[in-house]
């Protein structure tokens, strides 16, 4: 043990100083979204300062991991990728940085405050948005017929369409989607789903689709599922679709009807060293300035949260195809969209969730 | 030999007392050994000991509502939740005092968060109130009362601050309740609405399909063990290396491979309508439901149970049989009441081994299991990671822990931990 020490004291020396170097850990979900992270903002911005940047894919358990790493009083990330209600809810908890959109990050080019131009994507004093992007179906047009599906109701529909789908395995998007098909309108569906006979009645219309239902927990489901032909439509994010159809040429189709619309941003920790946060700061305004977010979605088919980025979308960077119309906020594909209630869900999660995983159980 | 003529005890040869100096030399030697395992003790101390005992603690701890409002909670405390009336004004001023001070440290939302637990619209209430309540000055602009009502329609519900009274306590036992779909209220514990009882049910599945994972491994494992135990060493080895093969393999790929072959469109049910065994219109189901999981998780704990057989049958000498059979008993007889008995000590720590693995399994479950084949612990890491009501999850986490301690100390009773061994 005594010849051993002195090596142990020089490797933890050389852990910690390497810490301490020009360096800095990102978080994001890995795979297609966090590559296009890599060249949109990483590399520009490493080449610009210098700073090495350490990828982690733990935005899945950001809240809980962000949650441990404060009890334990060593936040390891520097800047983390969440969705807008994760990032809503750190804040809450105290575990995320408020930001100033108008003193932290860049304005547009023709002047526009940053608050102006990402207007009502800020749905958290702690949340930079980067992009919009939406959960929707992708159906196999090679199983469904003459008829191809146009109205998300088709999924509640398996006398037209029999076959199996796939939802996710949480109620968020799945008790809207089923109360928009048992006929209430857009706007009322959060009064509707407020109330006890709302939730069952949203549970009763997914009810008959039950025994027709894979039930999915990672975004990569619904695209294999498809791609195996285990399932004739399924829902998952407009990005994951994209890949399938563009990238795996498969024999699948965009049901863009009744998407509904999400956030993901990026948000600073709390608790940083003065010396981390401003490299934080410094990164999150050169990776979400007009230029930098239109160049993400040359790489994956999410919009840029900002106004002024949408006219700057171009090709995709490999296929050379326009990214423009596979936005989900194309105007051609936004005909009916959802907006997801942030506030609602906030609320509403653990209680509806309970119910949700009863009612799956029985 | 000069010592045995003297008088008086026996001396050492630095002078001290024989006694004496053997008491010193264990004493040193124990020392000694204890500094030797004193880095193990230590690291399991740390890793194992200590993250329990927060876990444990953290299933009761309560003190977030103490703590974000101590003044509230005192002054709630004579005012009657049953009364069926709101609480008075001295209640609201000292709410609003509490709160400008939480809202300074930003802690009323997390009080929020851990509220919205019990009582849905919590969570909002506190922060969308903590924008206004921001503004009031606590001495000028009393009363408080309607302000706060006007502010937002919750404070002006008996039922808020029934809950906030009901969960003010600083050590808990609401968790335990949540955990077997019970919910503390004013009144004392009562039942769930029956649209929310899921637990207790998946403690059961939970249960039921670990003791049928553990008895297929039986099943299947023993012959496995038997023969690798009774072949020669060279083709035993070869053997060996197929069981420990999945064992080497990373539990993803494992578990995402059984997907591959067991789904609709998988290759078992390929192969069956191939053969005509089965009609292209009716393929099996024998994934994303309680099948899955049970096909899944035996393949993957095998291991566990055929290597402690293993290493028990072979140290029985093959020549007790060949005595029984000389004897004149049968096959049957001779493996039943000679060989079997045994190789019991193999099966039991080749049971415990799985049954505790797959009681706290989750992956798997999550992947192949639907929503009928998954277990307590998808639940935990739902409340660990997704809900983040890490007090529901611990005290979930304590169960569970208590539930095997308690069946580790039957099979005790009845079979015996001594009759227990993972090898010669």
């Amino acid at each position: 043990m005594k010849k051993l020490s002195p090596v142990l004291v020089l490797a933890a020396a050389a852990v910690a100083g390497s810490a301490t170097a020009q360096e800095m850990t990102i978080v994001s979900w890995g795979g297609a979204y966090s590559n296009s992270q890599l060249r949109a903002y990483h590399e520009p911005f490493s080449e610009k300062t210098g700073v090495t940047i350490i990828n982690d894919d733990s935005s899945a358990e950001a809240v809980a991991k962000l949650r441990a790493m404060n009890e334990a009083g060593n936040v390891t990330w520097d800047v983390v990728d969440v969705v807008a209600a994760d990032a809503i809810r750190l804040c809450d908890e105290g575990l995320a940085m408020e930001i100033d959109a108008d003193t932290q990050l860049a304005a547009a080019p023709d002047g526009t405050p940053a608050s102006e131009d990402f207007g009502d994507l800020l749905v958290s004093d702690c949340f930079i948005p980067q992009i919009v992007y939406s959960t929707t179906f992708g159906y196999r047009t090679d199983l469904v017929g003459d008829t191809p599906p146009t109205d998300v109701c088709a999924v509640f529909d398996t006398a037209t369409y029999p076959g199996k789908r796939s939802l996710e395995k949480r109620p968020i998007n799945n008790m809207e989607w089923a109360l928009i098909c048992d006929g209430v309108a857009f706007e009322d569906v959060y009064d509707v789903l407020e109330t006890e006979e709302g939730q069952n009645r949203a549970l009763a219309k997914l009810d008959t689709i039950k025994d027709d239902v894979v039930w999915w927990s990672a975004g990569a489901d619904t695209p294999q599922l498809l791609a195996d032909g285990e399932v004739i439509m399924g829902s998952t994010y407009n990005g994951r679709l994209f890949s399938v159809i563009e990238e795996q040429n498969q024999p699948v189709a965009m049901l863009w009807d009744a998407q509904v619309f999400d956030l993901d941003g990026w948000i600073i920790p709390a608790g940083l060293s003065e010396e981390r946060k401003q490299r934080a700061l410094e990164y999150v305004y050169f990776a979400t300035d007009t230029q930098r977010l239109a160049d993400q979605a040359k790489y994956i088919s999410y919009g840029p949260a900002r106004a002024s980025s949408a006219p700057l979308v171009g090709q995709h960077a490999d296929l050379g195809i326009d990214m423009a119309p596979h936005m989900p906020t194309d105007p051609e594909n936004a005909k009916r969209t959802f907006l997801y209630n942030y506030e609602f869900w906030a609320d509403y999660r653990d209680d509806i969730d309970a119910k949700f995983q009863a009612w799956l159980a029985q | 030999m000069s010592d045995t003529t003297q008088n008086g005890p026996m001396l050492a040869a630095d002078g001290t007392t024989l006694k004496r100096s053997l008491a010193r030399s264990l004493r040193r030697e124990k020392t000694r050994a204890l500094l030797l395992i004193s880095p193990l003790l230590f690291f399991v101390f740390l890793s194992f000991i200590v993250p329990i005992v927060s876990m444990l603690f953290r299933s009761v701890e309560n003190s977030i509502v103490q703590d974000t409002l101590p003044e509230t909670v005192v002054a709630l405390q004579s005012w009657d939740a049953q009364s069926g009336e709101l609480p008075d004004e001295d209640v609201y001023a000292a709410f609003v005092r509490d709160m400008l001070v939480a809202i300074d440290e930003k802690t009323h939302t997390r009080l929020g968060s851990r509220l919205n637990y019990e009582e849905t619209g919590m969570s909002s209430m506190f922060r969308r109130s903590g924008r206004q309540i921001k503004r009031l000055d606590p001495v000028e602009d009393a009363p408080f009362k309607d302000k706060l009502i006007e502010i937002h329609d919750g404070w002006g519900e008996v039922q808020t601050w029934a809950v906030i009274k009901t969960h003010s306590v600083q050590y808990t036992d609401g968790y335990f309740l949540n955990a077997i779909d019970m919910q503390r209220t004013v009144d004392g514990p009562a039942v769930q609405p029956e649209n929310k009882q899921i637990l207790i049910q998946l403690f059961w599945r939970t249960l039921q399909m670990s003791l049928i994972i553990t008895g297929f491994c039986i099943l299947l494992g023993y012959p496995v063990a038997w023969i690798l135990a009774n072949l020669p060493m060279r083709t035993a080895n070869l053997l060996m290396i197929l069981v420990l093969l999945p064992f080497w393999t990373s539990l993803l790929v494992r578990t995402s491979a059984w997907k591959v072959m067991l789904q609709q469109q998988g290759v078992i049910n390929d192969v069956l309508v191939w053969l005509g065994m089965v009609d292209d219109a009716a393929r099996l189901i024998i994934i994303n439901n309680q099948i899955g999981t049970i096909i899944a998780m035996t393949h993957i704990l095998l291991p566990f149970m055929i290597l402690p057989m293993y290493s028990v049958m072979q140290t029985i000498p093959p020549t007790y049989l060949r005595a029984a059979k000389s004897l004149g008993a049968s096959n049957w007889t001779a493996f039943w009441r000679v060989y079997f008995p045994q190789s019991v000590p193999g099966i039991g720590a080749g049971s415990i081994l799985v049954f505790i693995l797959a009681i706290g399994y989750y992956i798997t479950p999550e992947i192949v299991g639907g929503t009928k084949g998954v277990f307590i612990s998808n639940r935990i890491a739902y409340h660990i990671s997704s809900s983040l009501n890490w007090g529901l999850a611990a005290a979930l986490g304590t169960i569970l822990l208590a539930a095997v301690l308690i069946l580790y100390w039957a099979y005790d009773k009845i079979v015996g931990i001594d009759n227990v061994k993972l090898g010669g």
